[in-house]
């Protein structure tokens, strides 16, 4: 340390020194901490929920080298919670707006973005320039990929991840710390687990885990504090409650255990069950009606049944007069359908109405239609009135 | 001994949507039991065809993952917390 003050490196600039005042002024930064945030080079995966208060935190704080990988656009459901887009950034490409974005707040650092899907082609050379990754993604295959990657690199990744009002964070990839596969060997099959595009995300919990998850950046720049490594915290939003888990390295991980089998990056969206590029989960293949031919029975007054399996709140946002009967409540209440009459069954996109249909299919009932698309085909090719949600 | 189970958010739809029940039981084994008697649709989600709780489900008594305890012949004593926690991914 003492020796690191007397080499000639980056010094910071009077501007710089004004900016980062309150940070030079604890001991637990100081000149020598601004000046390791400033060589630090920090690389997130994804700009959305969690990549939001990663970027604005850490630009903010001076860290001198942020990239960021992300393919999106921005559109109007990101704004409840991605709080580094404004209105005006709809339509546009994620990372040119983070980039403005980040660059006005602090353009003193250099901002990379990477407009590219992280692929097992890519993610070793693109982690190579950086020396921590923090996960941002949305989805299991990205979750696997950055692990290994880092751990294959050595290099550190904090995690964090969001599910409606419950927060997971830690940092795999330390230094004889767990990796992801040794808390999670196997991805759970596809559909178990909604996203949050599925099940909802509540808007200030991302701003919370992705704080978590820039605060132990700094901490790992700056080589100071208590790590959350070897421990799980669990967030409950709705609860207000913090909680903690032991989290060990697993001996027999194949990827970071004694005896490894894992030692380049695999197909991961293979692991996790998803066929095709497309990493939509294809619901069970059951007969459909589309809305358009719904419309002409419906105008040509035949007797159709329209059953909704969403849940109630869902139906108060919009629905088309059919009948409630939410998707988990359907083994028990199914007696309340009558097999013999025509039904529609729709939720939202097609995918649980899919479900629904197949469940009934082998309860006996033959008359029976999944609407395709859901009600958000419905309002795109039938009735635009309806609200997209 | 009463022991608290803990049902987390993404399997609560399969559990009447609780939080949390209790049940007299000895070893984790024996309250995973009484949780999938009590809520049948639970089951194919902790557990394979085989009756191996999947991998993608850790269980913990209190905050240790049975994995480094005996699995799932876990004594439980009173007032022990059973915590189910599946992966999530949303971000």
């Amino acid at each position: 340390m003492v020796a690191a003050k007397t080499m000639p490196g980056p010094k910071l600039s009077n501007e710089e020194i004004l900016r980062y005042s309150r940070h030079l002024i604890m001991p637990e930064v100081g000149m020598d901490g601004q000046l390791k945030l400033k060589q630090a080079r920090v690389l997130l995966i994804g700009a959305g929920g969690l990549g939001a208060p990663l970027g604005l935190y850490l630009a903010a704080a001076g860290v001198g080298r942020l990239g960021l990988v992300d393919f999106d656009v921005v559109d109007f459901t990101n704004l409840q919670r991605q709080v580094t887009f404004g209105t005006s950034d709809v339509g546009r490409p994620k990372l040119a707006a983070a980039r403005e974005r980040l660059s006005s707040l602090n353009p003193g650092i250099e901002i990379v973005p990477h407009e590219a899907r992280l692929t097992s082609a890519n993610a070793l050379e693109l982690f190579r320039d950086y020396d921590i990754i923090a996960d941002g993604t949305d989805n299991f295959p990205t979750r696997y990929l950055v692990n290994d990657a880092c751990v294959l690199l050595g290099k550190p990744n904090v995690y964090g991840s969001i599910f409606r009002f419950e927060g997971q964070a830690t940092i795999f990839g330390a230094p004889d710390g767990p990796c992801y596969r040794c808390l999670y060997p196997e991805p759970p099959p596809p559909g178990l687990v909604p996203s949050c595009a599925d099940g909802g995300v509540l808007g200030v919990l991302p701003g919370i885990v992705g704080s978590i998850q820039a605060l132990e950046t700094l901490k790992l720049i700056l080589g100071s504090g208590d790590l959350l490594v070897g421990r799980l915290l669990l967030f409950d939003a709705l609860g207000m409650r913090f909680r903690e888990l032991k989290l060990r390295k697993n001996p027999d991980c194949p990827l970071c255990g004694e005896h490894r089998t894992i030692t380049s990056l695999i197909d991961y969206d293979e692991f996790c069950g998803i066929r095709g590029a497309d990493s939509a989960v294809p619901g069970p293949a059951v007969p459909e009606i589309t809305p358009r031919e719904l419309k002409a029975r419906l105008d040509r007054s035949d007797d159709v049944f329209i059953l909704d399996v969403r849940e109630p709140h869902e139906y108060q946002i919009c629905n088309l007069n059919g009948y409630l009967l939410p998707l988990g409540d359907l083994p028990r209440r199914a007696h309340e359908l009558d097999s013999s009459r025509e039904i529609v069954a729709h939720c939202r996109s097609g995918k649980r109405s899919a479900e629904a249909v197949e469940f009934l299919r082998k309860a006996g009932f033959r008359k029976i239609w999944n609407l395709k698309g859901g009600i958000l085909a419905w309002s795109e090719e039938v009735d635009p009135s309806v609200p997209k949600y | 001994m009463p022991v608290k189970v803990m049902i987390p958010t993404p399997l609560r739809p399969y559990a009447s949507k609780q939080s949390s029940v209790a049940f007299e039981a000895r070893t984790v084994r024996e309250a995973l039991g009484s949780l999938t008697v009590q809520f049948s649709e639970l089951r194919k989600h902790l557990y394979t065809d085989e009756g191996k709780l999947r991998s993608f489900v850790n269980v913990y008594v209190n905050d240790d993952d049975i994995r480094y305890l005996q699995h799932e012949d876990t004594q439980i004593k009173d007032g022990d917390t059973i915590s189910i926690i599946p992966s999530i991914a949303g971000g």
